[in-house]
């Protein structure tokens, strides 16, 4: 349940009380617009000023068996009076539209939680289908929760008997009244929602209509009904000023993508293939015509990045985007732009695998493949975003990088961060860091013989030049065989080979990556002296939890309680996995305990086992969900709790 | 050689800048030396192509050559264009993102019957039925050269290679058949020694506004030699190859009374057959006509593996409007708004909020 309460004196009946932060879970059958419904309750939250975070949870199906357990669509939104980094653990509150969503859910609930099931689905054939034996609604079996029935789709063909609609269509809007009644329970402003209603079904006036009059119906049932004996407030949040909007991953993706054409001035090019949970950005590409942005739909994955490569050959910012199964399509053309030295953006947005996997879920089991996945000796450099509002920033840096090294960049995103959302401090759009690309223009060689040598590195970055098709005076052949260093001719000389491979290694080392962050706060109160480890006058925590990607969310979360509950404990998040922070070694020498939470089995773990021979922890999940904060709380007590190690202390303790 | 009632004719080069002055075969030559097999086919081809650019009387710098692995994908390093050697099969690809990004190049696309038909069939049917602006010189020589010869996807049945000792099992590609079902607007045939005709279908394709494939029979001498002697040697070549072009009737062979060739091809039913001129009422002939699809496939019928008969030419050119073009206006129909404040409110969205500073 929420942490803290304090009732108010409550202005209007029933009794407000007023929550810190609420998290709430929407379930149905797919069909039952349980997506929408999560969405239009986080706009009302963002619109409000709460801060937020969502997770949506659907089946890979397209359409699953109606009322089935497969066929459970959930969106769980987490909204709060004050920054908040993850969409919550449990829900306080499940929104059950039938027997399938409550067997499905009803097992996250804490005790004493909310549940509001709509009646009018518990008939016996769907109790069977969801695999009841009994009704749950009779038999007590959740009794340790407040259980709300409503009718809700009877009371929703109620509310729109006078509109002519079919009782089809009028049941379909039973998830506007849920919305209704929510929003009335926590006191949602209503009037974005209903213009959005009216916008969404602005071809169908009917449909907004009814839509509308389902919403008002379940705040009107809130109000009049005796059965809800408390609303709750959750007061605005404090964020930094500013202007703010909700974005999930996938937009902030597909946004950096566009403002990476600005940023560097060049035409911006995505060729792709369709796959999820990366779709979603080519449907947002393709509509930004009007920005120049170029996308092509290709036959496959390798024709996407192939395109993408000719793109950027041509002097375009060539971009691909896809998931884990596509990057294993196009492992020989990364490889291919690994040789040629061109700008190439690579977006993995991961999910369960290995093969088709999960398609709908998330994991971070990836990092290997983006490392190394390739034939030969082809590093290239690896971002991860940390949040969905950080997709943005992520893809940008990752562009100016692949732009001023000439190579392609991966950036590794995941099902959580593409479909999760939060408020977004909304950037500046004409003052973002421009990017040269610094197209060659002229001859370059050395020896005054008026050639083009295009393998002839910036001595600083070690970039080749780019010179792109239409520039008299540089014409030039690249390929995938080995070129010699400097003139760029076909070599097979073996010391030559040697140091391209060296060259372009050292290339991507050298890339600058900022120092490490390290978040190590004392603890607050100096007197205390619960908890292990480092005591209140020591300089550092005995452990560091550190993190990559969308681990971030639930490791400052937990983090968080765990220095509530008065303990220390530092943290460190990694944005570039490739190459890592020159200071990453030092860090991880400091720290007595370093733990490394990820959702694959220890890939980061095993990288840096291997980089700084630190007896890195791994603390893994492959469930296709993100961690819950409670669930790395206990993790990091437990690291806490076991004290220094016998073995390996005098190393780590050498500084 | 196109014909089409409706479309503006903008050519192939039509967006290609131009310039003035002589070109010159070694204008077009680089300083790489060339690394073919002596005796190869690719070398004839080579000498047409370094011959035939210079005529376009384009930019140089705004000509490129993208190829895949094979003998074949070398070519671009002998060509003083710009030009990219990629990965197996990929080539096709790869033109569309350049073709499609920038309309004043003229992109070819250099491939082999193992790039272009075994690994990289998908992307070569794909580019033909997006009618992207490339030329795709397909080099046929029925063999894989640079992995030491096995068989391929155009080998005759029952070919004894290193892979297939007792013989090939599988039915060969008819690459123009293959292409016509593909969509493609443009497909063209010539033979690597036939440097008139080659340079002939070469300048047809430079013209076409949309994908074209040419098609050019080229010998192996390592791995499969004589291949295509049956349509070298002069007593056979008259009997079995049948050049067409657009608006003329289709008779080869040794001339007969009338000048033309002894041999017509005439319409049996819903495929065309061989036939005496004459025995054959000249109003039978069939007249080749370029924008018919279904003329130009029972053309590409008429060849079998054996080569009895075999269609050399441009067999189909019919234009449509091309997938780059078609990207292009879309865009153009968007409107640039690319300022300031549109990017802004790119970002901004519908639903914004505006968070004031904390006065509590
Ligand atoms: S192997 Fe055959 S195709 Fe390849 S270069 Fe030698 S002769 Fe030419």
């Amino acid at each position: 349940m929420t942490s803290d309460t304090t009732a108010t004196a409550a202005a209007a009946a029933p009794a407000a009380v007023r929550r810190h932060r609420v998290v709430i879970r929407f379930a149905g059958d797919s069909g039952d617009g349980m997506q929408l419904t999560g969405d239009r309750f986080t706009a009302q939250a963002a619109q409000f000023g709460n801060d937020l975070s969502t997770l949506p949870d659907f089946p890979a199906e397209i359409r699953a068996p109606a009322g089935t357990l497969p066929g459970v669509s959930s969106f769980q939104v987490h909204f709060a009076d004050h920054d908040i980094v993850t969409p919550g653990d449990r829900p306080d509150v499940l929104v059950a539209m039938n027997p399938a969503a409550l067997r499905a859910n009803v097992g996250d609930l804490p005790r004493g939680g909310t549940v509001i099931v709509n009646t009018d689905e518990f008939t016996s054939r769907n109790l069977a289908k969801a695999g009841y034996a009994a009704d749950p609604l009779e038999d007590g079996s959740l009794s340790a929760h407040q259980v709300h029935k409503v009718a809700m789709t009877t009371l929703t063909r109620g509310a729109l008997a006078g509109t002519g609609l079919g009782k089809k269509d009028a049941e379909r809007a039973k998830n506007m009244f849920a919305l209704g009644l929510l929003s009335w329970m926590y006191h949602r402003p209503a009037e974005g929602t209903e213009r959005f209603l009216r916008a969404k079904f602005a071809r169908s006036p009917q449909v907004a209509e009814a839509n509308v009059l389902a919403f008002r119906a379940g705040h009107a049932y809130g109000e009049t009904t005796e059965a809800f004996a408390v609303t709750y407030e959750v007061a605005p949040a404090h964020p930094a000023p500013g202007e703010y909007r909700q974005i999930t991953g996938n937009t902030a993706l597909a946004h950096g993508i566009v403002a990476a054409g600005w940023t560097t001035g060049l035409p911006v090019f995505l060729g792709t293939y369709p796959i999820t949970p990366a779709s979603d950005i080519l449907h947002e590409l393709a509509g930004h015509k009007a920005m120049g942005v170029i996308t092509f739909q290709a036959e496959d994955e390798i024709a996407g990045v192939g395109a993408a490569l000719g793109a950027s050959f041509s002097g375009a910012l060539g971009v691909t985007t896809t998931s884990g199964p596509g990057i294993c399509l196009m492992s020989e053309s990364i490889g291919l732009g690994v040789s040629l030295e061109l700008p190439l953006l690579v977006v993995d947005v991961q999910r369960g695998g290995p093969s088709t996997g999960l398609p709908t879920k998330t994991e971070q089991a990836d990092l290997l493949q983006a490392m190394f996945g390739r034939n030969g000796e082809s590093p290239v450099p690896v971002i991860a975003p940390r949040s969905p509002g950080d997709c943005f920033h992520a893809v940008l840096e990752a562009a100016a990088v692949a732009v001023r090294y000439r190579t392609p960049v991966m950036v590794l995103s995941d099902g959580a961060l593409a479909n999760g959302s939060e408020p977004w401090l909304i950037p500046d759009a004409n003052s973002l860091e421009p990017v040269d690309p610094d197209l060659a223009t002229g001859p370059n060689a050395p020896d005054g013989s008026g050639e083009f040598w295009p393998y002839l590195r910036d001595e600083r970055t070690l970039a080749r030049p780019w010179a792109v098709p239409g520039t008299p005076g540089l014409e030039h052949r690249i390929g995938g065989l080995e070129k010699q260093d400097g003139k760029g001719g076909i070599s097979y000389d073996p010391d030559n080979h040697d140091r391209m491979v060296r060259l372009r290694r050292a290339k991507i080392d050298g890339i600058p990556v900022p120092e490490l962050e390290v978040d190590d706060p004392p603890l607050a109160d100096t007197d205390s002296t619960v908890g292990s480890g480092s005591g209140p006058g020591a300089d550092r925590a005995d452990l560091l939890v550190l993190g990559w990607g969308s681990t971030y969310g639930p490791i400052t979360a937990a983090a968080r309680r765990v220095r509530g509950l008065g303990h220390r404990v530092a943290t460190a998040h990694l944005r570039y996995l490739n190459p890592l922070p020159a200071g990453l070694g030092d860090v991880l020498a400091r720290y007595r305990t370093v733990l490394l939470p990820e959702m694959n089995l220890g890939q980061l773990a095993l990288l840096l086992r291997a980089h700084h021979l630190v007896d890195v922890i791994s603390y893994t999940k492959v469930s296709g969900l993100p961690f819950r904060a409670e669930e790395l709380q206990d993790v990091f007590l437990d690291h806490l709790d076991r004290g220094p190690r016998a073995d390996g202390m005098s190393f780590r303790r050498s500084r | 050689m196109s014909v089409d009632p409706v479309m503006p004719a903008l050519g192939g080069l039509g967006l290609v800048p131009t310039r003035d002055g002589r070109q010159s075969v070694r204008d077009y030559t680089a300083d790489q030396e060339v690394r073919w097999c002596p005796g190869c086919g690719d070398y004839a081809v080579l000498a047409a192509v370094r011959q035939f650019l210079p005529t376009l009387g384009l930019r140089r710098e705004n000509i490129v050559f993208v190829s895949g692995i094979g003998c074949s994908s070398r070519f671009p390093y002998y060509l003083n264009t710009y030009g990219m050697h990629s990965i197996h099969g990929r080539a096709p690809a790869i033109a569309t993102g350049i073709a499609v990004t920038r309309p004043d190049l003229s992109v070819w696309v250099v491939t082999g019957d193992g790039d272009a038909l075994s690994i990289g069939g998908n992307h070569l049917i794909h580019a033909l039925r997006r009618n992207v602006n490339l030329k795709i010189l397909l080099f046929n020589n029925r063999i894989y050269g640079l992995t030491k010869g096995q068989y391929s996807p155009t080998s005759e049945v029952g070919k004894i290679t290193k892979s297939t000792p007792a013989g090939s099992l599988d039915l060969p590609f008819n690459p123009v058949s293959l292409a016509l079902g593909a969509e493609a607007g443009f497909v063209g045939r010539a033979l690597d020694s036939d440097r008139a005709q080659l340079t002939e279908v070469l300048g047809a394709a430079a013209a076409h506004r949309g994908s074209a494939l040419v098609e050019i029979y080229q010998d192996c001498p390592v791995f499969n030699d004589g291949s295509f002697d049956v349509l070298r040697r002069p007593e056979e070549r008259e009997e079995r190859l049948i050049p067409v072009r657009h608006g003329e009737p289709i008779r080869f062979g040794t001339p007969a009374d009338d000048g033309l060739g002894r041999w017509a091809v005439v319409r049996d039913g819903f495929t065309l057959k061989v036939v005496a001129a004459a025995a054959t009422d000249p109003e039978r002939v069939v007249v080749h006509d370029a924008t018919d699809h279904t003329l130009a496939f029972a053309l590409s019928r008429l060849s079998d593996q054996e080569l009895n008969h075999t269609v050399t030419g441009v067999l189909r050119g019919f234009r449509r409007e091309t997938y780059d073009d078609a990207v292009r206006a879309q865009l153009d129909r968007a409107g640039r708004t690319t300022g300031p404040e549109a990017r802004q409110a790119l970002l901004t969205g519908h639903d914004s909020w505006t968070v004031r500073p904390n006065t509590d």
